[in-house]
């Protein structure tokens, strides 16, 4: 008597990548807006980038259905914290929010691969990047989603992230000048289109600084 | 107001028909500071006294954003009210998590009335000794209301509300016709002159009021302290020089400090400032 198995499953997967990578007084959040179901597109223009605070923006790529849910979630909290603090939510503070969140359904989780990125209190870049259940870290660059696997040794190597266990400890925060950054996301993003089926037809950059959120688009192929 | 046979709790009657604890918390909302709040067709201006217990301490808060579209002001039981803000906040964020859209102000007020009227009629409960100004913008347009501890509510052009309140009601009245068409500053100036019937003497500054505006295409916020004390020292000085042009947001170079005699008189509100 061999086991019943599912003839039906509540998650899908939507594909694409999503990268974001920190510098000094900016970070950069980017992702391709390519949504497919198997071996097909859905749509070539669905934006996977979502504004949560003034400074702090999420690009999850998994499974689109999820990643709206958490995102109207975390918006209809953020509201509370402003009703209750009479400010905005600060990128850290979000970050822990989001892994709570995603805690909360550890036993159904959110089919979603999340990367946080803003500024923290003092101006500084940061990313945060998650698993589906919430467990995060605080890191200088990170991607997540169907590209990830050809996108993150290629980041590794361009953004020579020191190890934490050697000493003296050193910042993750990148060196590289916001124009370089979104330059290299640019690259990052064409090659993985190469080789990724499911990473292609439009690149969405957003790039939070100080000044407020910028918003840039770059055309990637439609194969 | 010897009528305590029938007054200790609010599920008696009285023989005459009446709940009185019902009417004893309308009183508490009488006792609190005012509250003001008059519309445009496309403005709502909500503003209120600031009381502070004593010298040492600060004020209380009164109005409170509930959305972007729709704030309160109260008056009465301070504590009530925060909570009723509470309850209102939690019904904006769920409506639009649910319908991706506004909550519209008429469900509303309706949904605090029936909150405010099941405390008349549980023997456990007592009524909020609040009286809540609605202010708010929706598809219909733009809506004050005023939702009283008896779960009545009702909507209004202009109304104002706490200790005081008739002085700024007959300021209001006088001049409620004229606000569906007028522009937001000279609503804004209009509350301004309303709060200042309830000061009755005191000199009104920045910092005894607090007015908050929302509108189309402005979300509800509070205004800071600089922009309504340029407001006041505008119009104190317009109705001084019995100025017609009640220019919108013309903010008057001189300081307001060398009105001392405007303040003093409480029926200046006369000044002709007909639009």
């Amino acid at each position: 008597m061999t086991k019943q198995q599912a003839n039906w499953s509540p998650y899908d997967n939507n594909g694409g990548s999503c990268v974001a990578i920190a510098g000094a007084d900016y970070c950069v959040i980017a992702a391709d807006t390519r949504m497919s179901t198997g071996y097909n597109i859905l749509t070539r223009e669905y934006s996977k980038i979502c504004k949560l605070a003034d400074k702090c923006v999420m690009a999850s790529s998994g499974f689109q259905a999820d990643v709206k849910a958490l995102q109207k979630q975390l918006a209809a909290r953020h509201l509370i914290y402003q009703h209750q603090h009479n400010k905005q939510m600060n990128c850290p503070a979000m970050a822990q929010l989001l892994s709570n969140t995603l805690y909360y359904k550890r036993f159904f989780p959110y089919y979603s691969f999340n990367v946080l990125g803003g500024l923290d209190n003092e101006g500084k870049g940061c990313v945060f990047t998650y698993d589906a259940v919430g467990s995060y870290e605080k890191v200088g660059y990170s991607s997540q989603g169907s590209g990830s696997t050809l996108i993150m040794p290629f980041l590794d190597n361009q953004l020579k992230s020191p190890s934490p266990l050697l000493l003296p400890v050193q910042d993750a925060v990148t060196p590289l000048v916001e124009a370089e950054a979104v330059n290299l996301v640019k690259t990052v993003f064409a090659s993985a289109s190469e080789r990724d089926i499911y990473t292609g037809d439009k690149l969405e950059i957003v790039v939070v600084t100080a000044d407020g959120i910028r918003r840039e688009y770059m055309e990637l192929r439609k194969d | 107001m010897f009528r305590n046979q029938y007054d200790t709790d609010v599920t008696t009657w009285s023989p005459a028909g009446r709940l009185f604890q019902v009417e004893y918390a309308m009183e508490a909302v009488k006792q609190g500071s005012a509250a003001i709040g008059l519309r445009s067709k496309t403005h709502i201006i909500l503003g209120c006294v600031n009381k502070a217990n004593s010298e040492l301490s600060s004020h209380q808060k009164k109005i409170f954003k509930v959305d972007d579209h729709i704030g309160v002001a109260i008056a009465g039981l301070t504590a009530d009210g925060r909570v009723l803000s509470r309850y209102m906040r939690n019904e904006c964020i769920n409506y639009s998590f649910t319908y991706e859209s506004p909550l519209p102000v008429g469900r509303l007020v309706v949904q605090l009335a029936d909150k405010a009227q099941v405390c008349t009629q549980r023997s456990w409960k007592r009524p909020n000794g609040v009286g809540l100004l609605v202010a708010g913008l929706d598809e219909s347009g733009a809506h004050l209301y005023y939702n009283c501890p008896s779960g009545n509510y009702f909507e209004y052009q202009a109304f104002a509300i706490g200790s005081r309140s008739q002085a700024a009601k007959t300021y209001l009245e006088r001049r409620f016709e004229n606000f569906a068409d007028s522009s937001r500053d000279d609503l804004v100036k209009d509350a301004l002159m309303a709060i200042r019937e309830t000061l009755q003497g005191e000199t009104l500054k920045s910092s005894t009021c607090t007015v908050a505006v929302v509108g189309a295409g402005e979300p509800f916020h509070i205004l800071d302290q600089e922009t309504v004390q340029q407001m006041i020292d505008a119009f104190e000085i317009v109705g001084e020089q019995e100025g017609s042009a009640a220019a919108a947001g013309q903010e008057a170079a001189q300081p307001g400090a060398a009105v001392a005699d405007q303040g003093g008189s409480t029926d200046e509100g006369v000044a002709p400032m007909d639009i």
